[in-house]
Order: C-alpha cells, then structure tokens, then sequence
C-alpha cells in the first residue's frame, strides 16, 4: 500500500475531501434557496397563472409539501445523481436543460482563456521585463483600463463597431460548433473577445508580478553570474517558474469566467448557462437557478481542485507544505 | 520614542502617496465624483423624467451637453442622478461587507480553534460561489430592488474582507507586543480594538477602495439585467442596456453612461493601488482577482 503513503496520492485525497466539504455546503446552501424566499416560492413563481389546482400540482411534484428534513436528504440524494428536478415554468428536467446549454458557455469561457493568455503572457513577461520604462507604464495603464470597463458596455460598443457599423460580425446569436464550425467561428468573436479582453488585463498585472517576483529570486542571479545568455536566463530560468502561478491564475479565471458571463451572454443572445440563470431570476424559476448555481459552483470547485493538483505536480514544494 | 516613530511613518506614508502622481489625479477625480453624488440634485440641469419626444434622440449640444434619450430627456442629469445612486449603494454595501466581514475575521483570526475552523468553512463556501451568481442568488431570494442589490453586493464582498482581517489578523496575534499583553492579563476586547485593529488597517484600506470600484461594476451589472435599480429611478447600467436600440443612431446613449462607469472604477482602483503601495507593500493580489466579477 505504498502508494497510499506518496505524499502526492496524500496531498491529493487532503484537496479532495476539502472539496467535499466545501460541495456539501454548498449543497446547503442552494437547498436553503428556495426556502430563504419570504412568502410561498410556488404562489410567487405561479404569478398570474395561480389556479389553486396548478399551486397543488406544483407543490407536490417539486417536493415541497414533504418536512423539511425529508426534502433536504431527498435533494441530497438526487442531486447526487444528477436528478435536479423539474423547472417550475416547463416542466422540463433540470439537468438536462443545463447539459443543453453547458456547450456554448464552455466554448465561450475557452475561447475568453485562450485569448486572454494570447495577451496576457506576451504583454505581461515583456513589461516585467523592461520594468520601470516606458512600455511597462503602458502596458500597467492598459491593463488598469481593462480591468476598469464594464464588460457589457465594451460589448455593446464591439457590437455598434464590428457588426452594425462595419458589418463584418453577426451582432448576437449562436451556432454549435459541430454542425457549423464557420458559423460557430464568426458568432463567438466578439463574445469571446469581450470576455477575453477583460480577463486579459486581471491576467497580465499576474503574469507581470510573478515575472518580477522570480527575476529577484537567488538562483537567477546565479545563473545570470555564471555567464548565461539574457534569453538564457530570461525563458529558462525566470519565465518558466513564473508559469506556476500564472497556471494558478488561468484555472481561478476561467472558473471565474464561467460564472461571471451572465452579463455577455445576455448582451450576445448566447444561449448558455448565464442567459438560463437571467431568465430563470427573472421568472422565479427556482429549481432551475438552483439546479444552474449547483452546477457553477460544482465546476467552479472542480477547476480549482485540478489547477491545485496540477500545481503540485508540478512544483514539489506544495506538497510537501 | 515609539509614538515618534509612528508619526514619522505616517507622515512619510502620505508623502509617499502624494508623490505618486498617478494616485493624486485619481483622487481628485474621485472628489469631483463624490461632489457630483453629494449635489446631483443641483447639478443635474433637467428634471431626471423630464420626457420631450419632440427633442428625442438629439446628439450632445449646448442645451443637452450628453445629448437626450429616445424619449427626449436629458442624458446628463440621467448619468448625474444615477452616479448618486450607483455611489450610495456601493458605500453602504461596502461598509455591510467591512463590518460583518472584518468582525468575522477578526474574531476566527484571535480566536482559532474551532470557531476560526467554522468561520472559514462558511466563508469556503461563499468563495465557492462567483460573485454575480451569488448576487444574483439573493435578488431570486428577495425580488429586485435598492436594498436588495445593497444586500447582495455587501453579502458577496463579505467573505473578501474576512479573509483579509484573519490573514492580518493571525500575523499580529503572534508580534511581541500582543503577546506581551495577554500575559498581562489585558482583556481581549482591549486587545482587539487598541492592537489588532490599528494594525491591520493598511490592508483593509487598501480592500475597500478595490471593493468599491468592483461593487460599482456589479451593481451596473445587476441593474443591466434589471434586477438592481428599478425605474423610474436612473441608473448607469440600465441606461446603457436601453441604449442597445440605438446605438448606431445615438452613441452618446451608450457612451456617457459607460464611460461615468469606467472613470469612477478606474478612480477606486487607481487609488486603491496608490494605497497598497504605500500601507500594505506585500499584499498579494490573488484576493483581487477573486472579488472581479
């Protein structure tokens, strides 16, 4: 049973029941959800369409004539087997409108990572590099501005730039990548550029601070004083330990991301978990603002489970702390 | 001696703080920006529901210096009046966040065991939760409005304040000088507020001008989907979510409202780095990152 004793299997199962702890409670609290509501949750959600037949009908599929205790470990039960109950406004089963709309969020947070790294590593190692001088001053102003905009608002302007005005993008929809690779392409640029742009600026003060942070470290001295080329030192020595935390940072962005583009989402039509999690607010639909929030923060767990067990493979110290 | 020394810093931290022109233009801005919330009732030029469909849709003038909406009424009192609500409600959700958070902290900080274990668990939890999904959680919870974006806002920021004033507060638990107290017998009450708090102040300062600038964009936010602000009272994200009609043949719709956003975010956060750089040099940023969106 010596795997059981490697510090990595160890550190591994300590990450992961931290994250069952967490998933429990989280689990408590999106129970809590509907119960937290002041007033009947089933006559809110109803609104005009109450009938006291259609109250009783609803009342009694979503559970919630039971005792209390009884619906919490039914929920937990079938939560954890990916039954998530019925959307009050349809009928339809939770889970599986939130594995219809998973996609085109994934693709959407993908698409956001990927070029916030495009910006953020280049613009972020090269103002480290020339700190102090006028292209890092640049880059730091650029990127306090990113961080500052609003995200719906830059949407809204590349929409009136790239698709109203100049006509070269479609100003809002979606299309699966599978049946449409070159529609999906040409819909998801300037969502993926809003989400991206924002996340690259958070990114790049990151990927610059941990640049810096390395280059002052004992062993880059060392190896810049045994006679190795700047590039040398540069990408071998400083840029590469300076990728460990940036990997931190992507997991903690792209979680982010997939939580935050409700906004996006709303502003470009997109047909993914945030535009379902708007409309459900809007209609009082709880089981499937539960059944989306218990996903998000489900992945939001598993994102940063694997960023910190992928850091620990990758740089021994974690493990051993 | 030590009070001297003291003195010294503090004015050597403001000197510092001023030589950073950087932080002083943002200061200023956000001085203009907290008289234009203070007097916008004054300020504001037209009445805020002033509808003239005759002069709707007018490009920015010298009688409409932003130009009007599609109802004719006037674009600059609209973002002048909203500012003032987009302020309020990013102050007193703040102070909500500052106040629970900075308590809860402290006491799992100086405390441990297991009320620190409990304490953070329930903060994990919220962590676990992005922060427009949270908030958006508690408007399904209570219904949209004012207070409940006040509330939402203060909920979601709370567990970012907790966090730093356990870290701050678990390094000056173990400096001589509190230790040195406890063995006097020194009640923790007295401990607590003439130790712990003065001395974990830089960071909390620091914390609070980032919150700020982050609880106006979720606010903006939150009343972009319509479930922060409600009409007829103006406010900055709704106004550009009208503006998406018309962005073609009014930009001035969509442009002001956005950029009095961005100026004000881009102040608290220009000042909030100004601060850090002088009150809590070490700090690192990765809370930061978490309390964006």
């Amino acid at each position: 049973m010596a795997v059981f004793t490697h510090p990595i299997v160890r550190f591994i199962a300590r990450r992961l029941l931290y994250s069952l702890v967490v998933l429990v409670g989280v689990l408590v609290v999106v129970f809590s959800l509907v119960h937290l509501v002041p007033g009947d949750p089933v006559r809110i959600a109803l609104g005009t369409r109450y009938t006291p037949e259609a109250y009783d009908a609803l009342r009694s599929a979503s559970g919630l004539d039971r005792p209390i205790v009884e619906q919490f470990f039914g929920y937990m039960g079938s939560a954890l087997t990916g039954n998530l109950g019925v959307s009050f406004r349809n009928g339809d089963p939770v889970a599986l409108t939130l594995l219809e709309r998973l996609p085109a969020t994934a693709s959407l947070g993908l698409v956001g990572i990927v070029i916030a790294l495009l910006i953020a590593l280049p613009a972020g190692i090269w103002s480290a590099l020339r700190q102090g001088r006028i292209s890092d001053v640049i880059v730091r102003i650029t990127s306090q501005f990113g961080v500052s905009i609003p995200d719906f608002w830059l949407g809204i302007l590349l929409i009136a730039l790239f698709a109203t005005t100049l006509g070269w993008l479609p100003t809002s929809g979606y299309r699966p990548l599978f049946d449409d690779p070159a529609g999906w392409l040409r819909h998801i640029v300037l969502p993926g550029l809003t989400v991206g742009l924002v996340a690259a600026a958070i990114m790049t003060r990151y990927v610059r601070s941990a640049v810096l942070e390395v280059a002052s470290m004992g062993y880059v001295r060392t190896a810049r004083s045994k006679g190795l080329t700047p590039r040398v030192v540069t990408f071998r020595h400083t840029v590469r330990n300076a990728l460990v935390p940036v990997l931190t940072i992507t997991g903690i962005q792209l979680a982010t991301i997939l939580g935050g583009v409700i906004v996006v989402e709303v502003v470009f039509a997109w047909p993914g978990l945030g535009r379902l999690v708007y409309n459900a607010v809007a209609a009082r639909d709880y089981p499937v603002i539960q059944g989306a929030v218990l996903l998000i923060a489900a992945l939001f767990l598993l994102i940063n489970l694997i960023v910190d067990v992928l850091y620990a493979v990758v740089d021994p110290r974690i493990r051993l702390a | 001696m030590t009070t001297v020394t003291a003195e010294t810093t503090r004015v050597a931290s403001w000197r510092l703080l001023l030589r950073n022109p950087v932080t002083v233009v943002s200061a200023l801005v956000l001085a203009v920006v907290v008289f234009v919330a203070v007097a916008a009732t004054w300020i504001a030029p037209f009445g805020i529901n002033d509808v003239d469909v005759a002069s709707a849709l007018r490009p920015p003038s010298g009688e409409h210096w932003f130009g009007t909406d599609e109802l004719g009424r006037d674009v600059l009192s609209r973002v002048v009046v909203a500012t003032q609500a987009s302020m309020r409600i990013a102050v007193v959700s703040v102070a909500f966040a500052v106040i629970v958070g900075v308590t809860v902290g402290i006491v799992a900080g100086y405390r441990g065991g297991w009320v620190d274990t409990v304490f953070m668990r329930v903060v994990d939890v919220m962590f676990a939760f992005p922060v427009l999904l949270l908030a958006l959680a508690v408007v399904a919870i209570l219904g949209p409005g004012t207070i409940t974006t006040i509330l939402a806002i203060g909920i979601v920021y709370t567990p970012i304040f907790a966090r730093v004033a356990r870290a701050s507060t678990l390094s000056v638990r173990v400096e001589p000088f509190v230790q040195m107290s406890q063995a006097m017998g020194t009640g923790n009450l007295y401990i607590l507020t003439r130790h712990i708090v003065p001395n974990i102040a830089g960071p909390l300062v620091v914390q609070t001008s980032l919150s700020l600038a982050f609880a106006i964009l979720s606010e903006a936010a939150l009343s972009f989907l319509g479930l922060g602000i409600q009409p007829p009272q103006p406010s900055l994200g709704r106004m550009i979510f009208d503006s998406q009609g018309f962005v073609t043949m009014a930009w001035w719709m969509a442009v002001f409202p956005g950029a009095a956003i961005f100026v004000i975010v881009l102040a608290f956060n220009l000042v909030g780095d100004g601060l850090r750089d002088v009150l809590d040099p070490k700090q690192r940023t990765m809370i930061e990152a978490r309390s964006k969106r």
